[in-house]
C-alpha cells in the first residue's frame, strides 16, 4: 500500500466558497481540504450552513463564488436521512443494489462491515434511524469510495449508538484508507474520532486538531460550557487510548470480499 | 356481446398495462395531484388538436408534455408551493381548454365524452395507434426503471451515483403525458388519475418489491377494465366510471387480504 503523505493533493478542496439563498449569505468564503485517510469534521450550531456546505462539496449545489475541486474517484454520500415513501416495498438488499452493481454476496459483505448483516432482507421503512444510517453507509461503501461524506451520521441515534457510529467511521477510514468529511453537532463524541475539526458558523471560525480547537476562544464562545465539557471528555479518553496518531493502517486483505 | 367488447377490452387492457407501473411511481413520488393537473391540461390539448388540425391524442400529448415542463420550471423557481402552482396551472389550462372547445362550434366534440371517456366507441384505427404507443411506452419505462427508481428513493444519492436526474425525470414526465393522451378516450379527463392511483394502491399491500407492485398494478388495472366493461355493457352504464368503481372494489379487497 502506498504511503499516505500528509501533503498529497487533497481529495476535496474548497477554495473560499460562498453561497447565498434568497439573498441570505449561508456560506461565507469557506476553505477546507480533505486528504486521503483523513477525517475532517464540521461542527457548528443548527443553521450554521453545515448541510449547505456539504452539498456544495458534493457538487449538489453550485457555489456563487469560489471553487470546489474533487479528485477523480468515487464519492460516497451518506445523507441525514432518506425518506422512502412507505408505499414502496423495498428490501435493504434491493436498496443496496440500486446504487452499485454487485450481487447478494457483496451486499452481505458491505452490511457485515457496518455491523448490519442481519438487515439484508428487512424492509427499508421498518429500519430505525441508526439501522438506516448503517445501510446508507453500506451503500456508499459498495461503490468503494475514495471520499466518504456523512451528514449528521448520528442524528436520531441513541447516545450509546452514537459512539459506535463514530468508531465505525474511523474503522472504515482505517480499512479503506478513504478520506472522510463529516458533519456533526455531537461535540464530545466527534472530538475523539476525528483528525481535524472545523467550526462553522457561516464562515470557518476556527479549525485545527481537536485539542487545539477545543481551547480556541472562538470555539468556547460558540459552544460555551458544552464545549468545555467536550474537552474534558476528550482529554480523558485520549489519556487512555493511543489510536489518534493519524497513521493509516491499510490492511492487506481487501476487507474480506 | 363478445364482439362489441373485443375492441374496448383490447384498448382498456393495453392502457391498464401501461398505466400500472406509471401509477406505482405516482404513488411513491406522491404525484397524485400532479397526475390530476396533467389530466386537466389534456382538455387544452384537445382544443389545440382541433385548432391545429392534428389528432386529438397528438394535441393532448404536446400540451401535457409542455405542461409538465412548465411545472418543473415553476418548481425550480421556488416562488410558489407546488400544490398552489399546480392548482393555478391545472385549472387555468382546464378553463382555457373548455372555452376553446366550446368556441369551436364546427367540431362535433362532445364534452361529456371528453370528461368521462367513451371506451365503447374505440375503433380499430385507435388500436393501431394504441398498441405501438403502449408497447413503446412500457419498453421505455423498463429501460428507465433502475435510474428512475433510484432517484425516486433519493434524488441526491442518485445524482452522486451518476444518475442524470434531469433527463430521467423529463423522460418520465413524457411517459406520463403519453399515458394521459392515450387515456382520455378511454376513461376521460376526470378519471385518469384514478386509473393511475387506484390499481397501484390495490397492489401495494400484496407486493414485496417495487417490480412486484408495478406488475400487480398492471394486473389490478387490467382486472378492473375487464370487470368494468362487463358491468357497463350488462347494465348500459358509462364504461369509465364502471372501470374505476371496480378498481376501487379491488383496492378495498386488497385491504382485507393484507397481512
Amino acid at each position: 500500500m502506498t504511503e499516505k503523505g500528509p501533503r498529497q493533493a487533497p481529495l476535496l478542496d474548497l477554495d473560499s466558497v460562498s453561497f447565498s439563498r434568497a439573498g441570505r449569505l449561508i456560506v461565507d468564503a469557506v476553505s477546507l481540504t480533505v486528504g486521503a485517510g483523513e477525517i475532517v469534521t464540521l461542527i457548528g450550531p443548527n443553521g450554521c450552513g453545515k448541510t449547505t456546505l456539504v452539498r456544495l462539496a458534493l457538487g449538489l449545489e453550485k457555489p456563487d463564488r469560489g471553487r470546489v475541486t474533487r479528485l477523480p474517484g468515487t464519492v460516497g454520500y451518506v445523507p441525514q436521512k432518506v425518506t422512502i415513501d412507505e408505499t414502496m416495498p423495498l428490501t435493504v438488499h434491493r436498496f443496496l443494489r440500486l446504487g452499485a452493481p454487485g450481487g447478494r454476496g457483496a451486499c452481505r459483505a458491505a452490511l457485515a462491515e457496518v455491523g448490519a448483516a442481519a438487515l439484508l432482507e428487512s424492509m427499508m421503512h421498518s429500519l430505525s434511524s441508526g439501522e438506516s444510517r448503517r445501510v446508507l453507509l453500506a451503500r456508499a461503501l459498495l461503490r468503494r469510495p475514495a471520499l466518504l461524506v456523512l451528514d449528521e451520521p448520528t442524528q436520531g441515534v441513541d447516545v450509546g449508538g452514537q459512539g459506535d457510529m463514530y468508531r465505525l467511521i474511523r474503522r472504515l477510514r482505517d480499512s479503506h484508507g478513504c478520506g472522510v468529511l463529516l458533519v456533526s453537532h455531537d461535540l464530545h463524541l466527534v472530538m475523539k474520532e476525528t483528525d481535524r475539526v472545523l467550526c462553522l458558523n457561516r464562515h470557518i471560525c476556527c479549525s485545527g486538531a481537536p485539542e487545539a480547537v477545543s481551547r480556541d476562544p472562538e470555539y468556547l464562545s460558540m459552544f460555551g460550557q458544552a464545549g468545555a465539557d467536550a474537552l474534558a471528555v476528550y482529554a480523558h479518553h485520549h489519556d487512555h487510548a493511543h489510536t489518534l496518531g493519524g497513521s493509516v493502517e491499510s490492511s492487506a486483505g481487501d476487507d474480506g470480499r | 356481446m363478445s364482439e362489441i367488447l373485443a375492441l374496448p377490452l383490447a384498448a382498456g387492457l393495453l392502457l391498464a398495462m401501461f398505466s400500472g407501473p406509471l401509477g406505482a411511481f405516482v404513488l411513491w413520488r406522491r404525484m397524485a395531484y400532479f397526475g390530476d393537473a396533467l389530466a386537466h391540461a389534456a382538455l387544452l390539448g384537445v382544443a389545440a388538436g382541433l385548432a391545429l388540425g392534428i389528432s386529438l391524442q397528438a394535441g393532448i400529448f404536446i400540451v401535457a408534455a409542455g405542461f409538465a415542463a412548465l411545472v418543473s420550471f415553476g418548481q425550480r423557481q421556488r416562488r410558489l408551493a407546488t400544490d398552489t402552482l399546480l392548482g393555478i396551472l391545472a385549472h387555468g389550462t382546464l378553463a382555457v381548454g373548455l372555452l376553446l372547445v366550446s368556441l369551436n362550434h364546427r367540431s362535433a366534440i362532445d364534452l361529456e365524452q371528453l370528461l368521462l371517456g367513451d371506451v365503447l366507441s374505440v375503433t380499430v384505427r385507435d388500436l393501431y395507434f394504441l398498441l405501438p404507443a403502449t408497447t413503446l411506452g412500457l419498453a421505455a419505462l423498463v429501460g428507465l426503471w433502475r435510474p428512475l427508481l433510484s432517484l425516486t428513493v433519493d434524488q441526491d444519492i442518485a445524482r452522486m451515483e451518476g444518475v442524470r436526474v434531469g433527463a430521467v425525470t423529463a423522460a418520465f414526465m413524457t411517459l406520463m403525458a403519453l399515458m394521459v393522451a392515450l387515456a382520455v378516450k378511454i376513461v376521460g379527463v376526470l378519471l385518469i388519475t384514478a386509473l393511475l392511483i387506484i390499481p397501484a394502491a390495490a397492489a401495494r399491500h400484496l407486493s414485496r418489491s417495487p417490480e412486484g407492485l408495478a406488475i400487480g398494478a398492471s394486473l389490478a388495472g387490467m382486472a378492473a377494465v375487464v370487470g368494468g366493461l362487463l358491468v357497463a355493457v350488462r347494465f348500459s352504464l358509462p364504461a369509465g366510471p364502471a372501470i374505476v368503481v371496480v378498481a376501487v372494489g379491488l383496492f378495498v379487497a386488497s385491504l382485507a387480504v393484507r397481512r
